[in-house]
């Protein structure tokens, strides 16, 4: 008997909260006047909603504005997703944390630098509905891995480092237009290597190592081909590969050693790179091999993976001597924020990326009587594309209709005494090399 | 009839699928190694370097395998926590190595870098040991007479948390071992294009002189009888006056003191550690006891060094010379074919499983 009266009480409880709920969808009687008097002031935005394709993201007045950025947060590759969100944390707090009047929230997604981890996250995010701002991912495989989910949901994200030549080009598959990136394509950084190896160093002979992922295979792919474009040799057994969890390099490079090249590029990330670094010198045949790594290990924890081996080491890598103005500043909030110098070298990238989202956000968003601010998912991507002379600590962001927001600017730095220590010191205080302007007109 | 002829026949493709499968390995390896031989692009030192590279590895697999190994063999448990008392072992071994080079013993002369690695051993086994024992005593032990499965998933659930604590405490970064300088330096072999570092000769001696010890004190010793007792049948072992518990704890001490000796000789060949560490040895080295015949323990041996040559050389020997682009890639396509192989022609592994007593 007891129990009967339990289950009817809870019985009620749950159809009270369901009649509560019920006028909110479909508007009861009772409450008709307050309902059209709100009406008639969202008609537009009810009519913009209506017409989007993807519909609208509502924050409702007095509820934060939901911004995520989603990367690689965990893992070898980390220092790479926590630089990136730390550049949006401070373009955040440069907007005192309020937009279109409402409180900013802010929260991350593991993307793990996988294709799976990228398709897991992207089903998360396209889940959430509160959603108005999408910055990331990290790494070109959470891209190729999450992108379908995304523009299914009709949500757009802008990434600051997934750098893969392909992500961007005018004929890549329908559902990139979910993706734009304030990164340079890896189509200039590929061709830098094989320009300064070759014409500045005068170097012949060229043999690569990437590790099976979407970035580093295409990258070495497009460094190969410059450098045989202008005149080199890529050596016998000089396109190899490691599986990114391979500890023992041993195998590869004395592969790479049965035709010694005059230098070994290996876009890889740093747990990989590291190996690579610290394993060639006891290779036979590569004690004079130049080492080169690309801007996935533009990091401190690169040198701590190498050890005293990464001494020389080159590093392509964006050029942040050539910043804008403000980027002195953003390094002075940065001190004072999480009390070091960056870690990585794509943070002012996602400050940028904030940057362009929250000016896209404004652009688009609408307002009704209550204070409820409307986000139509459509024209916001459209407004995000048409981004121009957007003033960004990279420099002038212009974002084009393939994608590409950000003009690159690369260079080569070398990992000098002063970065190996003990104790490790980063970033390197300039970098040793860099093409002519012309050269991203070419 | 019909059934009983469709039987037939369903066998005999069988059969015939697996010979097939049989033929086709066995003609890849030997064309592909006639091949990569008959090219002959890679000189006899490279062969060397490889299969110094693959005995490195496979002993720090067979190491660890014996901790898998054991364990199955007293309780029937693969203890997937394994990997990540190897990893805690590494990271023991991290803390003293960087404090003894904080106050430079390290590097000061030879005679203070070996009695460092021994301390860094010591700390290493200790950490091991100590948790090792601690999840036997909390994830296990409440489990022994649960159906077999429960402490299988009980084992999952005390890897993940261990991951993710050592996560929690040292965050996703990764840690350098420190350069021991004498370790680094060459052995003078006199032979041009051929190297070997001390490193590689003290991790192969030692993997050897403990497995060593390690058969001795099981064949040889009081202990090493009961813990053979207790795996042959754990309730007759009681009856005759063999404490069962002390039998199991000290496997799981001995499995955990050799993961957490080789996870320094890991840390000071390869030098990054992280809280993810453990995973893919820990994986390698079940592969490696199974190989070997899971449960017993010179076969766990055998299968981490054969596993080991396999990863090593198995790449360039079989592959380059067929044309595959970067070979080395496939390394571990080539060490889990080799465990599906094993399971379908001889699923009790090389030397076979020690668990026949048990029906």
């Amino acid at each position: 008997m007891r129990n009967t009266l339990r289950w009817s009480a809870v019985l009620t409880g749950m159809l009270l909260v369901l009649a509560a709920c019920q006028p909110a969808s479909s508007g009861s009687p009772g409450q008709s006047t307050a309902e059209s008097a709100s009406a008639a002031a969202s008609v537009d935005a009810a009519a913009v909603c209506a017409a989007d394709e993807a519909g609208c993201v509502e924050i409702p007045s007095g509820e934060p504005l939901h911004i995520v950025f989603w990367g690689v947060l965990s893992g070898a590759d980390s220092t790479l997703g926590e630089d990136s969100k730390r550049g949006v944390e401070i373009a955040i707090d440069d907007i005192n944390n309020t937009l279109l009047g409402h409180d900013i929230q802010f929260s991350t997604e593991d993307g793990l630098c996988t294709p799976e981890g990228g398709n897991t996250a992207a089903q998360k995010l396209a889940a959430d509905t509160t959603i108005a701002g999408l910055i990331g991912p990290s790494c070109t495989d959470e891209s190729l891995g999450g992108m379908q989910t995304l523009y299914d949901a009709g949500m757009t994200t802008i990434s600051s480092s997934a750098t893969r030549a392909g992500l961007t080009v005018p004929d890549r598959p329908a559902e990139y237009a979910a993706f734009l990136r304030t990164a340079h394509s890896d189509y200039f950084q590929g061709r830098m290597v094989a320009e300064y190896l070759y014409n500045e160093l005068g170097l012949k002979k060229l043999a690569t190592v990437h590790d099976g992922s979407g970035y580093a295979k295409a990258l070495a792919e497009v460094a190969r081909t410059h450098f045989e474009e202008l005149g080199g040799t890529i050596t016998t057994g000089g396109d190899q590969a490691i599986a990114k969890t391979d500890t023992d390099m041993s195998a590869v490079l004395t592969a790479i050693a049965a035709d010694p090249p005059d230098a070994i590029f290996f876009p890889v990330f740093i747990a990989g790179a590291g190996y690579l670094t610290d394993q060639a010198k006891d290779t036979p045949g590569l004690e004079d091999a130049l080492l080169m790594s690309a801007d996935g290990t533009f990091s401190p924890d690169y040198i701590k993976a190498a050890g005293p081996a990464a001494l020389g080491h080159l590093i392509s890598s964006p050029d942040t001597s050539k910043f804008a103005a403000g980027y002195q500043d953003f390094l002075a909030k940065h001190k004072a924020k999480y009390g070091g110098d960056p870690l990585s070298i794509f943070h002012a990238h996602a400050y940028d990326a904030a940057t362009l989202v929250f000016a896209a956000l404004e652009k688009v968003a609408l307002t009704d009587a209550d204070g409820t601010t409307f986000i139509p998912r459509t024209a916001y991507r459209e407004a995000l594309y048409a981004s121009k002379d957007v003033e960004g600590l990279t420099g002038p962001l212009n974002c084009n209709a393939s994608g590409d927001c950000g003009a690159p600017i690369l260079a080569v730095y070398k990992v000098t005494a002063r970065e190996v220590g003990p104790p490790v010191v980063w970033p390197p205080e300039a970098p040793i090399w860099a093409p002519e302007p012309d050269f991203y007109t070419k | 009839m019909y059934a009983r002829v469709m039987e037939r026949i369903t066998d005999v493709a069988i059969a015939g699928v697996l010979w097939g499968f049989r033929i086709a390995v066995v003609l890849l390896v030997v064309v592909g190694s006639a091949l990569t031989l008959g090219g002959g692009r890679h000189s006899a030192e490279s062969w060397l370097s490889l299969i110094v590279s693959g005995a490195v590895l496979g002993s720090i697999y067979a190491l660890i395998a014996l901790g898998y190994t054991m364990v199955y063999g007293i309780l029937r448990l693969i203890n997937f926590a394994h990997g990540e008392i190897f990893m805690a072992g590494t990271f023991g071994g991290y803390f003293v190595a960087t404090a003894l080079s904080g106050i430079g013993f390290l590097n000061l002369n030879p005679i203070t870098s070996i009695i460092s690695v021994v301390l860094m051993m010591a700390g290493a086994i200790v950490v091991s040991v100590t948790l090792a024992l601690l999840v036997e005593r909390i994830a296990y032990r409440p489990l022994r007479n649960a159906p077999r499965l429960v402490p299988l998933i009980s084992a999952i659930g005390a890897s993940f948390f261990l991951q993710y604590t050592f996560r929690g405490f040292f965050g996703p970064g990764i840690y350098a071992y420190p350069t021991v300088g004498i370790l680094d330096a060459q052995v003078p072999l006199g032979i041009e294009g051929f190297r070997v570092k001390w490193i590689d000769v003290l991790v192969i001696v030692s993997a050897v002189v403990m497995m060593a010890g390690l058969f001795l004190f099981v064949q040889r010793t009081k202990l090493g009888t009961s813990i053979r007792a207790v795996s042959e049948d754990k309730a007759t072992a009681a009856l005759m006056g063999i404490d069962v518990n002390r039998a199991i704890v000290m496997t799981f001490a001995i499995g955990a003191a050799m993961a957490g000796a080789a996870g320094v000789l890991y840390g000071l060949i390869f030098r990054q550690v992280y809280f993810f560490t453990g995973f893919v040895p820990g994986i390698k080295a079940f592969t490696a006891a199974v190989l070997g015949g899971i449960g017993n323990i010179p076969g766990a041996m055998l299968g981490g060094i054969f596993l080991g040559q396999v990863e090593g050389v198995g790449p360039t020997l079989f592959l380059s010379g067929l044309g595959v682009p970067s070979p080395n890639q496939l390394r571990d396509v080539i060490a889990f074919t080799m465990l599906v192989l094993v399971l379908i022609f001889r699923p009790s592994g090389i030397l076979g499983e020690r668990v026949a007593q048990r029906a």
